[in-house]
């Protein structure tokens, strides 16, 4: 919609409206309650054909036969497609970005995705042929028809069965049966002597359950073969269409000249869409074959069956401490499942889990390992964390038992164990460097928030109702960003100005928060800043939004292409104005001119010479335009307390979440209001982990249960507590602007924080341990059997 | 074999023949182009498609298009006067309601319906009335004040 008000022109006005730190109401916003943002699913092109996947209902089969004539005659059908088609195609299937070999890790087991299974299917939902039709309705009944003769094998989806002994190998050319990888980071002999030498131990097994992203908008693309240019334009609900692009290239062995790759609006991705599919190349090549372009999108049975998953990660984690609670050493032997294919971000989460174990506390010696193993299971790819949940629930897990252990506080056992504020930068055995953090300061004022010492008497008042109360904490930290970005800005001869990012929002509101950080530099009228991102013609290139990398690494990158506009700019100001370019700034959102107050422009009012037609040009150029990098090579690290107080209800074994307190540090704050949405969003995300969520496959048939959004433990409105949020920020040191990151702390720290409630509650009936999801069938089942062992002691 | 429909959508009367397997939603959005409505699910759970039929919100993945002979069909599209945005629209911006925006047609044709029956409802309220809808980006925190704000607005004489 259009703004019917008049643009802000003056600095100073702008920054305090719109600048950095302001909770600026989202500009995108309009067109999404209205009912006008454009999702794949949206996009009509004219005479397109519709797509449907035939897959397989076997989680482990060898693929013996095909017959595909009835679906061909069936009406509307215009093409079909499997597996012996792609093999004479030679098209070479999708494979990781990055193996452990590339990182200087021993070398794994690289495998090779075909678009439609070739030889044997891998997991449930795998496609083993295209129909393409004139309606959807007609694709959708000629799947029916296809027949295909499969030599059903056994199955393994679960860690425990796929490492077994013997196991039935799921990529018969592995060479050490389903082990994918082996990554490890730490020093095996100081740990050892650590652990013989400790008084104190604790040990556990945890399993972090495998997850659904679930975004609303399931999947979808839209592939278009332009024959009379040789080219392809793909769109896609891709949270990094460079990304797509360069993974379907190398997948249909094109140059990445000839195709195009536009995410329009993207209905959420949480790191499921970071990669690309099967899908999208599939209705590229289709479109090739039949003349149309040619639409498919995904049901949401399909999205349950085939988008990456996360998690899935079983670890025995061991912690050594002395007599006053302090860590000597950490050691974890972790599996993480990998699925049917190593997802091209496949191996993202593994690393993750691994090196942040050692957390924000001051630990020596550790070692830690992981293997990826494969599974009959749809791949794993990162989802909102990618690792980092996994490695911060295990260290917070281990130091609650210590606690108990030696009957200490549980926040003042992470009191006597965090790196101190003037220990910065500090290094991990796991190499990263810490710049800053002020974990003790955060701990205290969440505990002073959550009223952590006055829960006693509110444990009373549950019990009088029946109820058993408990309250648990966690501290997290996390890495915000990963690789390189690019960001740019162009104006135009009216003086207005375009950022073209790299980065790709997509539910995170880029379109606000990179355009306050532009007016509030150059001074440009926030009303009047273009967004543009995701579409690989108008962008040159980009790594799109996950890892909660776009405020550090989008936003650093966006200050350097705007102090490269400034730096252009200036001899133009200076020309302009008829005095010395060393006489010119630009302060306060103008051109200013050092003992001539009088004087000053606009960067408008520059930008616009940059674009007559003769004269001045000759002399400064065409164009004002500047772009900015920045990598992750300056690393930064969000981190936060949480703290929750629950009641479980003995007789069901009902988790009721009564209050919760967040404080986090992500640096400086772009837009508050906004960073708050992600701590929420990210808050429900973690519950659901903790407390209801589980992409669960029957360990038997191979045959996905949560196939639905009704037989998947999605969080509905009725589940999510009041949430207390804080900011106790420090501002980060290796970026100019501070910032840290926010995009996936929360469900980071809710899963330890919710699990060291459920636990403390149920303490008092002999529970010592559980795994998540704490559903009530599972609680019920642990006080239950908690009972019956107390009462085999008794008798 | 295609069957005649003739439906009031946003106002306007709406003449089509439809398969008679059509949904209400893929009528709204393939044969109108109000592709404000969206598909998040095939079995009804997550409330992206909800739209009004005659003043009642309804999942329009679940109503064929041919059971709306003759009724009323409100969609996203037709809840702003113009560039007038509705009470419930503009609480939603200003309590930042909405992340993707992919669920929020949906969220928000349940707010009005919702307000429409129970015009101050509590918070519990609030949450009961909107659990038929999915959103996983904002963790609802923000839709339940966007709610109660509109509920506000409309109590003091909001204009619709």
């Amino acid at each position: 919609m259009a703004h019917s008000e008049a643009s802000v022109t003056d600095p100073a006005t702008i920054k305090a409206r719109f600048g950095i730190g302001q909770s600026v109401r989202r500009v995108e916003d309009a067109r999404f309650v209205t009912g006008h943002g454009r999702y794949v699913g949206d996009i009509v092109i004219p005479f397109s054909a519709h797509a449907a996947v035939v897959r397989s209902p076997h989680a482990h089969a060898r693929i013996t036969g095909r017959s595909v004539e009835a679906a061909r005659r069936s009406p509307g059908v215009l093409l079909v497609l499997t597996g012996d088609d792609v093999l004479a195609a030679g098209f070479k299937g999708f494979t990781a970005s990055a193996m452990p070999e590339d990182l200087g890790a021993p070398k794994g087991h690289r495998t090779f995705r075909p678009i439609l299974a070739t030889d044997k299917v891998r997991f449930v939902g795998e496609g083993v042929a295209l129909i393409v039709a004139e309606t959807a309705a007609q694709a959708a009944d000629a799947v029916a028809l296809v027949e295909i003769d499969y030599d059903v094998l056994p199955s393994v989806t679960h860690l425990d069965d796929a490492s077994a002994e013997g196991a039935v190998q799921v990529h018969d050319d592995c060479p050490s049966g389903n082990m994918a990888w082996v990554l490890r980071f730490g020093d095996q002999e100081a740990t050892d002597a650590a652990f013989a030498a400790a008084p104190h131990t604790v040990s556990l097994r945890l399993e972090n359950s495998r997850l659904s992203a679930n975004p609303i908008e399931p999947r979808g693309s839209v592939g278009e073969y332009h024959q009379a240019t040789g080219t392809y334009t793909l769109h896609t609900s891709s949270q990094n269409p460079h990304g797509a692009r360069h993974e379907i290239c190398g997948v249909l062995g094109i140059a990445e000249t000839k195709l195009r790759v536009v995410s329009p609006d993207v209905g959420g991705g949480f790191g499921m869409k970071a990669d690309a599919y099967p899908e999208d190349a599939l209705v590229l090549w289709a479109s090739r074959l039949i003349g149309r372009a040619v639409t498919w999108i995904a049901t949401r049975s399909e999205s349950m069956l085939t988008d990456t998953n996360g998690r899935d990660q079983v670890v025995r984690g061991e912690l050594a401490f002395d007599d006053n609670g302090k860590i000597l050493a950490i050691r974890a032997m972790a599996m993480q499942a990998v699925g049917g294919y190593i997802a091209p971000a496949g191996l993202v989460p593994s690393i993750f889990s691994l090196r942040f174990i050692p957390s924000v506390y001051d630990v020596k010696a550790a070692l830690v390992m992981t293997r990826g193993i494969f599974t009959n299971t749809s791949p794993l790819g990162p989802y909102r964390g990618a690792g980092r949940p996994e490695a911060n629930y295990l260290t917070e897990r281990l130091l609650d038992a210590a606690a108990i252990e030696l009957g200490l506080d549980r926040a003042e056992i992470r009191r006597r164990n965090f790196i101190a504020k003037d220990d910065f930068p500090y290094k991990t055995q796991t190499m990263f460097t810490y710049d800053s953090g002020d974990f003790r300061g955060v701990l205290d004022r969440a505990l002073e928030i959550a009223d952590w010492n006055g829960f006693e008497s509110r444990r009373a008042d549950s019990a009088s109702r029946g109820l058993l109360r408990g309250q648990g904490l966690s501290y997290f930290i996390e890495q915000g960003g990963v690789f390189n970005d690019r960001m740019e800005l162009r104006f135009d001869p009216g003086g207005t100005v375009s950022i073209v990012a790299g980065t790709f929002s997509h539910g995170q509101g880029h379109e606000t928060t990179f355009a306050q950080m532009v007016a509030e530099w150059l001074g440009m009228p926030f009303e009047d800043i273009r967004f543009i991102q995701g579409d690989t013609d108008a962008v040159p290139f980009g790594r799109g939004t996950y890892a909660a990398r776009s405020s550090m690494i989008g936003g650093s990158a966006l200050k350097v292409a705007a102090d490269a506009i400034i730096e252009r700019a200036r001899p133009m100001a200076a020309a302009l104005m008829e005095v010395a370019v060393e006489d010119v700034n630009f302060t306060e959102g103008s051109f200013q001119v050092s003992g001539d107050p009088e004087k000053s422009m606009s960067m408008s009012a520059v930008a616009r010479a940059f674009y007559y037609p003769r004269g001045i040009t000759d002399k400064f150029g065409v164009g004002l335009m500047g772009a900015g990098t920045w990598s992750t090579e300056r690393e930064n690290f969000p981190n936060g307390c949480h703290i929750c107080e629950l009641e479980v209800d003995p007789e069901t074994g009902e988790v009721v979440i009564d209050r919760y307190v967040m404080v986090d540090d992500i640096g400086v704050t772009i837009n508050p209001m906004i960073a708050e949405g992600q701590l929420h969003g990210g808050f429900a995300q973690g519950m659901g982990q903790a407390l209801i969520e589980h992409q669960a496959y029957d360990r038997e048939s191979g045959q996905l249960m949560s196939g639905s959004l009704g037989d998947y433990g999605m969080p509905r409105a009725v589940l999510i507590p009041t949430l207390t949020t804080a900011f106790q920020n420090t501002p980060c040191l290796t970026n100019p602007l501070g910032v840290k990151a926010v995009g996936e702390a929360a469900t980071i720290g809710a899963p330890p924080a919710i699990m060291s409630a459920v636990l403390d509650a149920l303490r008092p009936l002999g529970v010592t341990h559980l795994d998540m999801p704490a559903t009530p069938d599972r609680v019920w089942e642990a006080i239950r059997t908690a009972a019956a062992s107390t009462e085999g002691v008794t008798s | 074999m295609k069957l005649p429909l003739t439906t009031t959508v946003n106002g306007t009367t709406r003449s089509h023949e439809v398969e008679p397997r059509q949904l209400l939603v893929q009528y709204l959005r393939d044969q109108l182009g109000l592709t404000g409505t969206h598909v998040g699910c095939d079995t009804s759970q997550c409330g992206a498609c909800t739209v009004l039929v005659d003043g009642d919100a309804v999942k329009s993945c679940t109503m064929l298009s041919l059971q709306a002979e003759g009724r009323s069909v409100e969609t996203i599209e037709g809840v702003a006067q113009g560039d007038q945005l509705d009470p419930v629209q503009r609480a939603f911006i200003e309590e930042h309601g909405l992340q993707c925006g992919y669920c929020t047609p949906g969220f928000i044709m349940a707010t009005k319906y919702l307000l429409s029956r129970n015009p101050n409802p509590t918070e519990d309220e609030i949450r009961e009335g909107i659990d038929g809808n999915l959103c996983r980006c904002t963790g609802y925190v923000n839709i339940v004040k966007a709610v109660q704000r509109a509920a506000a607005e409309l109590a003091s004489g909001g204009t619709r």
